[in-house]
């Protein structure tokens, strides 16, 4: 195998398995903000006891996504030197303003949240959890500032030719709200609120329907629903104002979307199918026009197709593209209608005797996440043969100096930990599922708490 | 290059030279600690002992690591050539050390999850081998970036994929790795009380003759082998200040030990470890990374660094972010201050 596979594969898998992480510090940190809120306003026990729930799943969550995180910051100059000179001037700012302004704030109160429960008062403790939650919400702010320039460059200009070329900065703020950074912002963050609040309903459905922690549950249930159903209504607003954006700026990845070939000509709106590359047209049911019309509100609307670039200027993989996007967006259908309908039936107030839908809430924690790495796969699938879209091509954006070898070591390396990393996660997540919310109200000075003070140095 | 923009007398890429000098010795004091802690792990016998010592780096070691972060971010967007070829020249350490970086913070976070011995045990392991192998690739790549590496005029490395493993780097390793368990027994004796302290007491003297030593065979073979890292010093005798006050401030650590003075132990260890740094930064400015293959292609911060634009914008967010990390670390140490003590969510 060569180089660039390798690297591709070890970027793609570390990425993939980081980003399990992250939207869930950002959904779950929302709903604790939220359950935090509740408690400081109202002071009823069973919000406390959410809270400091979800907190230990949050801790949990929250350090692997750090561990995984970090890795990525230096992948780029481990295993794509080339890039990282053409676009450091750029693209590192991003970087390190992420580290400054984000990752600083989250972790910084991230001991306080964690430990700080009986060391600060109630509203420093709130302050924190907000002081965490915010730190995660800017912290994708800076990463999909970073690779929105590498989907849509603005702001920069090139220095150098050949070998020597580089980017420079010449307007931060241009760079900053570069052509697809709010759409993308925007698609992402409510892709973590759903998935965030998905977990949060799986866990307390499963109470439900197994009877334990009953009030608690149905509490943080209709909390949680209420967020996803906003949630999804607005994922498919900013997802197809996020389309319109890729339609204009990159056009090829569009196409590759809907698998539309023809040059200029009206595309097509497919409900799944399969491409079929050598005939350049797709098989499955579809809406004639449907693309053109939802893009221009015509059906007869001409769409840019791959035929109309080179064919080195293409996506290599135009049916994996189809795939994963229409895999994303069938899931996005999919969230809305089931947190309509449960919204629907709490209005009605019927639904927590629908233990089927219960049921269906389980496993949908599952939904959220393969959309969103779907949604990644299609925005950088997509963007090929391109590391920056138009600029640099991925084959030219190596370590020249790093072999095969090396990154096959890395690769075997990072799989053996991840998989461990995945198992012991899954592991610890289902044992604090399974224990569940403390019982009872632990009201200050209780017998309760002075007994778990006293018993803490030996608790498990 | 062309001409660079000046601040207060010093141009920008010396500005970032600085500040990366300054990220990187917070890293070295702060992470220091806790992987010196980490190293001792193993020599703590009871169990009571290994949570008191786990809980004394459980609110900060995630806060320390920021500096890594913030350090990394801030080499990659004001310095990026150092940033791609010092990291793919070095790929197996830098792997290395990233994947021993996820393997401690999961044994920090998953140790106490579990009642079994075995369970208790094998992260034990992995918390004190990983903290020791954290602490010796610090040092091998230091070593590495004081002694040069074969890079020719484009920056690509033309070695062979286990050259980092030389003497020199070795040496530096166990320097390393000697500086922080001083460091990290001297905060462990600050955050203990009873068995705990007065192991740590025992501990901290022998951990600072092994740093003794280990620093008088690097100083030795830098002197001997190493010239270009000296001529500074030869140059400018007046800097040979530099070194004199790193080596009071060690000397320092066991006289206030011996009082019990584990606060102000800490403090000079602590401006040990930035003042060795220093004398880093003055033997090798203005290069950041040397080429052992043709002076011509040594690798200085002019070379390296990004478009004065860039450094300019960045210095922005250092001077509004600096007050704000400051400030919230600042808060957190005073909330955990004192001893450890346990409750429900310790570790």
């Amino acid at each position: 195998m060569d180089v660039e596979v390798l690297a591709r594969v070890q970027f793609a898998f570390t990425v993939a398995f980081h980003y399990i992480y992250p939207p869930l510090s950002i959904g779950l940190g929302l709903l604790m903000v939220v359950f935090e809120g509740f408690y400081l306003r109202t002071g009823e026990a069973v919000y406390e006891r959410m809270a400091k729930f979800w907190t230990r799943i949050f801790a949990l969550i929250f350090g692997i996504g750090v561990a995984t995180g970090i890795v990525m910051e230096f992948e780029f100059g481990t295993n794509w030197a080339t890039y990282s000179k053409y676009v450091g001037d750029v693209f590192g700012s991003a970087l390190a303003a992420e580290g400054i302004f984000a990752f600083a704030l989250e972790s910084g109160f991230l001991g306080i949240l964690l430990f700080g429960w009986n060391r600060v008062s109630r509203p420093v403790h709130f302050i924190a959890t907000l002081g965490v939650w915010l730190g995660s919400m800017f912290s994708a702010i800076w990463i999909v500032v970073a690779n929105s320039w590498q989907q849509t460059p603005a702001g920069y200009h090139i220095v150098g030719e050949g070998l020597e070329a580089r980017a420079e900065i010449t307007d931060f703020w241009a760079m900053v709200f570069n052509p697809s950074s709010v759409d993308r912002l925007t698609h992402v963050w409510i892709g973590a609120f759903l998935a965030g609040a998905f977990l949060v309903m799986s866990v307390h459905a499963w109470y439900l329907l197994k009877g334990r922690h009953t009030a608690l549950s149905k509490k943080a249930f209709t909390i949680a629903l209420a967020v996803a159903t906003v949630s999804s209504l607005a994922q498919l607003v900013a997802g197809h104002s996020s389309a319109e954006g890729v339609a204009v700026n990159q056009p090829a990845k569009l196409a590759a979307m809907e698998g539309h070939y023809a040059a200029d000509a009206p595309a097509d709106l497919y409900l799944f199918g399969w491409v079929d590359p050598e005939g350049k047209r797709v098989m499955g049911p579809h809406l004639p026009g449907g693309t053109s019309l939802l893009l221009h509100g015509d059906p007869q609307a001409p769409v840019t197709g791959l035929d109309a670039f080179a064919p080195d200027d293409r996506p290599r993989q135009v049916n994996a593209v189809f795939q994963v996007y229409h895999l994303m967006v069938g899931i996005g259908m999919a969230l809305i209608a089931l947190t309509l309908l449960g919204s629907w039936l709490a209005w009605r107030g019927t639904l927590f005797d629908k233990r089927w839908l219960l049921r269906v809430f389980v496993p949908a924690v599952l939904l959220p996440q393969v959309a969103n790495q779907a949604g990644w796969f299609t925005a950088e699938m997509g963007r090929q043969p391109w590391v920056v879209y138009g600029l640099l091509r991925t084959s030219d954006a190596l370590s020249a100096s790093v072999k095969a070898e090396q990154v096959l070591f890395s690769l075997v390396l990072f799989t053996l930990i991840y998989t461990l990393l995945l198992g012991l996660f899954l592991y610890l997540l289902n044992k604090k599922i399974v224990h569940g919310p403390d019982d009872g109200p632990p009201a200050a000075d209780s017998p309760k708490r002075a007994q778990m003070m006293a018993a803490a140095p030996l608790k498990p | 290059m062309s001409e660079r923009e000046l601040l207060l007398g010093l141009d920008l890429p010396t500005w970032w030279f600085l500040v990366i000098g300054a990220l990187f010795s917070g890293y070295a004091i702060l992470d220091g600690f806790d992987l010196g802690a980490g190293g001792w792990h193993l020599f703590l016998n009871k169990e009571e002992s290994r949570r008191i010592a786990l809980n004394a780096v459980g609110p900060v070691w995630d806060g320390n690591e920021v500096w890594l972060v913030i350090g990394g971010g801030a080499l990659f967007a004001a310095f990026p050539v150092m940033y791609a070829t010092l990291f793919s020249a070095l790929y197996i350490p830098v792997i290395l050390f990233l994947a021993m970086l996820i393997l401690r913070a999961i044994s920090i976070e998953f140790r106490s999850k579990e009642p079994m011995a075995w369970w208790r045990r094998l992260w034990d392991v992995t918390y004190c081998c990983s903290s020791l192998a954290l602490s010796f690739l610090l040092g091998v790549l230091l070593g590495n970036v004081l002694q040069g590496i074969p890079i020719d005029a484009r920056g690509e490395f033309h070695g062979s994929w286990l050259e980092f493993l030389n003497p020199y780097a070795l040496a530096v390793g166990l320097t390393t790795v000697a500086l922080f368990l001083v460091h990290g027994a001297l905060y462990l004796g600050l955050k203990t009380q009873g068995r705990l302290f007065a192991k740590m007491y025992l501990l901290v003297k022998r951990a600072i003759i092994f740093f003794i030593l280990a620093f008088a065979i690097v100083t030795l073979y830098t002197l001997l082998y190493l010239p270009h890292l000296t001529d500074r010093f030869r140059e400018e005798p007046a800097l040979f200040v530099l070194p004199v006050i790193a080596f009071l401030a060690i000397a320092n650590v066991p006289r206030l030990v011996s009082k019990k003075r584990f606060f102000w132990a800490f403090i000079f260890s602590a401006i040990t470890v930035s003042m060795l740094l220093i004398v880093v930064a003055t033997e090798l400015y203005p290069v950041l990374l040397r080429s052992t293959l043709d002076p011509a292609f040594d690798i200085t911060i002019d070379r390296a660094a990004s478009s004065d634009r860039a450094l300019r914008t960045m210095l922005w967010f250092v001077a509004i972010g600096t007050p704000l990390v400051l400030g919230y670390t600042f808060f957190v140490y005073r909330t955990f201050r004192g001893k450890v003590k346990m409750d429900e969510h310790s570790y």
